[in-house]
C-alpha cells in the first residue's frame, strides 16, 4: 500500500519537475504520481512513491528526476485524435496556406507529439491530399520532451489496440503494415516525419519558422504565466498567416494576444496589429 | 432509436456487445449466424450489423455477400468483428461490402470508435 510522500519530498518533485516540463503538479494530483511512478519505484527496487521522492531530493538524482518527468508528461494519444482539427487542415487550412505560397513547401510542427500518433496522422492526412492529387509539398516536425516516446514514434510500431482508436480501416491498411502482431506505418509516410527531441520551455529559434503548429494538449498543464510565454514564442517561430491548433479544451483567449480565434483554429496575430494596439 | 443486429456464434460476445451498444442507445437484435441473421434481415433490415466472420450454417462474409443483394440489403452498415486480422481478411471484408472492421479483441472505446467510423454513431454524440 502507498505511504504518503512526505511533503518536502512533493515540493521537491514539484519543482524539478516544473523546472524541466513546464508541469504544474499540485496536490491534488497525488494520484497522478502513484499511478505514473510507482512504475519506476519498482525498476529502482524502491518500496513506494514516497521512498522514490525521497531519494531523488536526498540524492540530487538527476537520472530519477528525469525519469519522473518522463512518466509524468507522457500522455495518452491515438491517431486523429479529435478529428476536427484534421477536417479543417484537410479542407481549410491547408488549401488556404498552400493557395498563399503557389511554390513554397509548408512546414507543419507537432509539438509534444508523444508516440506519433498526431505526427502520423498529419502525415497520412497530406498522403491523402497528394493521392486525390492535392500535391502538398510538406515537412513535418515532431517534437517531444521524451526520448522514451519519441523512440517509440521512430520506430512506428503500434499494437492492435492502438490501431483501432480513430483509425478507418481503410486508413489502416493503406498506410500500414502487419507485422507479427503489430501494425507498422508504411516507410513512405515514416519518411514525411522528422522526429527529434525537445523541450517546448527551451529557445524555440533552433526549430526554424513554421506555417502550421499543432501543440495540443500541452499547455492546460502549465501555469497561466507559462502558458502566456509559450504561446508568443511560439508565434515568434510563425510565418504572419500561421495557424495553430490547440486541445479541444484550450483556448489562446484571455492567456496571450499573440493568436486571434478563427473558428476551431488559432491565426498569429500580425505583428503590425499587435503594436497599433498597444499604441 | 438506432437498431442493432449483433450476429456472433458466442453468446458471450453478443452479451458483451449488447451491453455496449445498449448504453450507445442502440435497439439490439441478436443473431447466433449467418442464417439467422439473413432471415432478421428479411423481417425488418437493421442500421446497423456487427458481424462475426467465423461461424456455423453460414459464416460472416457469406452473409454479407447474399445481404447485399437482397432488397433494402444496401442500407445496413456492416461492422465486422472477428479474430481474423489480417490484410487479407480485412481487404476481402471491404470488397464484400463491408463499412468497417473491427479486430478482437474489442472493448468499448474500440467499437465506439468504429461506430463513428462507420457513420452509425455522429461525432458529437460520441
Amino acid at each position: 500500500m502507498a505511504t504518503a510522500m512526505a511533503d518536502a519530498d512533493f515540493a521537491f518533485v514539484a519543482r524539478e519537475v516544473k523546472a524541466r516540463s513546464g508541469l504544474v503538479l499540485t496536490a491534488d494530483k497525488s494520484y497522478l504520481l502513484e499511478t505514473r511512478l510507482a512504475p519506476i519505484a519498482r525498476k529502482e527496487s524502491l518500496a513506494s512513491v514516497a521512498e522514490l521522492a525521497a531519494a531523488a531530493r536526498l540524492r540530487r538524482d538527476e537520472r530519477l528526476i528525469w525519469q519522473m518527468t518522463d512518466a509524468l508528461t507522457t500522455n495518452e494519444t491515438h491517431f486523429f485524435r479529435d478529428r476536427k482539427p484534421f477536417a479543417l487542415l484537410r479542407d481549410r487550412i491547408i488549401p488556404e496556406l498552400q493557395q498563399a505560397r503557389p511554390a513554397g513547401r509548408l512546414r507543419i510542427w507537432s509539438a509534444a507529439t508523444s508516440t506519433g500518433q498526431e505526427a502520423f496522422s498529419l502525415a497520412m492526412l497530406l498522403d491523402d491530399l497528394r493521392a486525390g492529387g492535392r500535391g502538398v509539398d510538406a515537412e513535418i516536425v515532431a517534437t517531444d520532451l521524451s526520448e522514451r516516446v519519441l523512440e517509440k514514434a521512430r520506430a512506428g510500431l503500434y499494437t492492435q489496440f492502438e490501431v483501432q482508436r480513430g483509425l478507418p480501416v481503410r486508413t489502416l491498411i493503406r498506410h500500414f503494415e502487419k507485422v507479427g502482431e503489430f501494425w507498422r506505418i508504411a516507410d513512405r509516410i515514416r519518411a514525411m516525419v522528422r522526429f527529434q527531441r525537445f523541450n517546448l520551455l527551451d529557445d524555440l529559434a533552433p526549430l526554424g519558422v513554421f506555417d502550421v503548429v499543432v501543440c495540443r494538449n500541452v499547455l492546460s498543464y502549465f501555469a497561466p504565466e507559462t502558458r502566456r510565454q509559450v504561446l508568443e514564442r511560439i508565434a515568434a517561430q510563425m510565418t504572419d498567416d500561421g495557424v495553430l491548433l490547440l486541445g479541444a479544451t484550450e483556448s489562446t483567449v484571455g492567456v496571450s494576444d499573440a493568436f486571434v480565434p478563427e473558428g476551431g483554429y488559432y491565426r498569429r496575430t500580425l505583428v503590425r496589429e499587435q503594436t497599433a494596439s498597444a499604441a | 432509436m438506432k437498431t442493432c443486429l449483433i450476429v456472433d456464434d458466442s453468446r458471450v460476445i453478443r452479451k458483451v456487445a449488447r451491453r455496449i451498444l445498449e448504453d450507445l442507445r442502440f435497439q439490439v437484435e441478436e443473431a447466433g449466424d449467418g442464417l439467422e441473421a439473413l432471415t432478421a434481415c428479411r423481417k425488418s433490415m437493421p442500421d446497423g450489423i456487427l458481424l462475426d466472420w467465423n461461424m456455423p450454417l453460414m459464416n460472416g462474409i457469406e452473409f454479407l455477400r447474399a445481404l447485399r443483394k437482397e432488397r433494402g440489403g444496401d442500407t445496413p452498415i456492416v461492422v465486422f468483428c472477428t479474430t481474423e486480422n489480417d490484410v487479407e481478411h480485412i481487404s476481402e471484408a471491404i470488397k464484400a461490402g463491408a463499412n468497417e472492421y473491427i479486430m478482437k479483441p474489442f472493448d468499448g472505446d474500440i467499437l465506439q470508435s468504429k461506430f463513428v467510423e462507420a457513420g452509425l454513431i455522429s461525432y458529437e454524440a460520441a
